[in-house]
């Protein structure tokens, strides 16, 4: 549902069917709402049943990257006799979304079953739940549950009476947008700075604690008690457009639009209709200019691109941008691009674990030519200086946060040149007349 | 809204003792090195002195077997241990794009006029509020949301301040 605005007729919640429901928080309430019925299904299978029920679902990671999630847990190799790990990645920091505060905040006993699911289907005694130092409601909320789910009997070494152990672990961040890289949370949770690590060796092979660990996200977690309840195949039928993107997923909306929120369609959905519709479309008096779907880390999108567009994995891609993590910023037509993206780069620039040369210097570099844009003291090639330092910061580092700070501003640049070209008024820059004068 | 005292210059009491040290020893066995329990021994550090001291580094180092130079490494990694002595309200204002574009900066400019703090991370002369800009709270629906202390206050305007500032006067 839109939490917070009542449900509409056009979302399909699954996942957010209890927001705002005070009840829902609690292990009673959670029981009598069908909870954990899901993982006591799940202990009666055996590890490769629920990982193929997974992979027939098509279920792929709500994170960002989009990765079949079956396939992702058919990596950990059964019986191999290292100790596996489970991490849930609830370090949700990319600016725009704010769906896994939801679900912890309202359905927290959801994300201990998707855990718990997670943890047995991959071989593993431990999840870690990895959620940032600045969500301290649903840090609260979470350690209650797994509290309560502990007292239940639900986790421990005996995890429902089954005799197999299941262990979750909540650990708390404090304060780094690159600790939700999946490789730089590893290395939060064994103690370390937050730097990304180079991949090989992927995380299956040696993650966490140098062990074979599975990364998943807490909305990816939270679908799997759905699917091992209602089966693969009511998964697969929540589709709408590309039969490779199935499920509901969450989006959460933010920035000049009538009824911000977090909304939940299945994939394939018409954005048009959402932003319109479902979400309320601009505020008076005033039209929309452009949006980002996913996460500031993706392609801006110009409003023929948006309208046009069907909201799954490969809509966004065909229409200029990507689903990423479902987090929609919307623009209208009070919104300076330039500046915007100017501070888009600047939050790069703050959060770049600074390992990497072409992200340490890029995203600083670009920071700083972007605000003299901003403020009128940009010159005529600072555009093209712009597109060089891009090209040196994508594809060319450890983890994608320097791609990342490329893509808004060469997808800004590309789609609304002529608010660069409106503030630069000075006139090309040569060295030595400059040095003359 | 949870209220700590931020003594600067009285000597360093230890930190991990009593039922802290009881808190922190029941944590070991939940990962397989000692070293894991950095991030979570240094929030006990700050939320019973309100930042991390070289003192604190110190004694985190040596409870969890590690150098005070390696600590230090990881402190100041993460945005939100505090290394210098804050306010008694840390108030933290989003400012990132999609609250930027909701007023944000309207509303970081009403709490610095009516907290009396000169500049971002400044503390007020009454000692009781500093205010800093922070990156993405990850509340973007709730624009703007301001974080003080533990507590996320939501939808905050320029116009709502001066009655939240007064709340907490």
């Amino acid at each position: 549902m839109g939490y917070p605005h009542p449900s509409h007729a056009g979302e399909t919640p699954v996942l957010s069917q209890y927001f705002g429901d005070r009840e829902a928080i609690t292990l009673d309430g959670w029981r009598k709402r069908g909870g954990y019925n899901g993982l006591q299904k799940a202990l009666s299978m055996s590890p490769s049943e629920i990982v193929d029920v997974v992979k027939a679902s098509g279920l792929r990671g709500r994170g960002g990257a989009g990765f079949p999630t079956g396939i992702k847990w058919s990596f950990m190799k059964p019986g191999d006799g290292k100790p596996h790990y489970l991490c849930c990645n609830a370090d949700e920091s990319e600016p725009g979304t704010f769906k896994d505060r939801e679900i912890m905040r309202w359905t927290p006993h959801a994300l201990v079953e998707g855990c718990a699911i997670g943890a047995y289907a991959i071989g593993a005694e431990t999840a870690y739940i990895y959620i940032r130092g600045e969500f301290t409601e649903p840090l609260a909320r979470m350690r209650a549950a797994v509290r309560e789910a502990y007292d239940a009997g639900i986790l421990g070494k005996n995890a429902m009476g089954t005799g197999k152990r299941i262990d979750i672990v909540i650990h708390k961040g404090a304060g780094a947008y690159i600790c939700g890289e999946e490789t730089a949370m590893m290395n939060s949770i064994e103690g370390r700075r937050g730097n990304p690590r180079i991949k090989p060796p992927f995380p299956a092979v040696s993650g966490v604690f140098a062990q074979p660990t599975t990364i998943n996200n807490v909305e990816t977690l939270v679908a799997v008690p759905h699917i091992i309840v209602r089966g693969a195949e009511w998964y697969k039928g929540l589709s709408l457009s590309s039969p490779k993107s199935t499920g509901s997923k969450l989006f959460s909306v933010c920035g000049n639009i009538a009824k911000p929120g977090n909304y939940e369609v299945t994939l394939g959905f018409s954005f048009k209709d959402f932003l319109y519709d479902l979400c309320g479309g601009p505020l008076p008096g005033r039209k929309f200019k452009a949006i980002i779907p996913g996460g500031i880390s993706v392609p801006i999108q110009t409003m023929e691109e948006a309208e046009a567009t069907k909201m799954d994995y490969e809509g966004f891609v065909e229409q200029g941008s990507m689903l990423g993590s479902g987090g929609v910023i919307v623009f209208d037509d009070q919104q300076n691009m330039v500046k915007q993206i100017a501070r888009a780069a600047r939050f790069f620039a703050h959060e770049s674990c600074a390992q990497c040369t072409q992200c340490r210097e890029g995203t600083a570099w670009t920071t700083k030519i972007m605000e003299r844009i901003r403020d009128g003291e940009g010159t005529a090639e600072d555009l093209d200086t712009l597109f060089s330092i891009a090209d040196n910061m994508t594809g060319k580092t450890i983890c994608v946060l320097s791609d990342s700070c490329a893509v808004p501003v060469v997808s800004g640049i590309n789609k609304f040149r002529s608010e660069f070209e409106a503030l630069i008024k000075k006139p090309t820059f040569h060295p030595v007349t400059a040095a003359v004068a | 809204m949870t209220a700590v005292t931020h003594e600067h210059d009285a000597p360093y009491q230890p930190v991990f003792v009593g039922e802290r040290r009881k808190e922190l020893d029941a944590l070991f066995p939940l990962y397989p090195t000692k070293m894991a329990c950095i991030l979570p021994a240094l929030w006990m550090v700050q939320e019973d002195r309100g930042w991390v001291s070289d003192e604190g580094i110190a004694e985190v180092a040596l409870v969890l077997e590690l150098t005070p130079a390696y600590v230090k490494g990881v402190v100041t990694f993460y945005t939100m241990y505090n290394q210098h002595p804050v306010g008694k309200y840390l108030m933290q204002v989003c400012t990132t794009t999609p609250c930027n574009i909701c007023g944000a900066e309207d509303v970081v400019r009403a709490l610095l006029e009516r907290t009396g703090c000169s500049d971002l991370g400044v503390t007020s002369p009454d000692g009781l509020f500093t205010v800093i800009e922070v990156e993405c709270l990850g509340a973007c629906g709730f624009a703007t949301p301001v974080m003080i202390n533990e507590e996320v206050v939501e939808s905050v305007t320029a116009a709502r301040v001066p009655e939240i500032v007064a709340g907490l006067k």
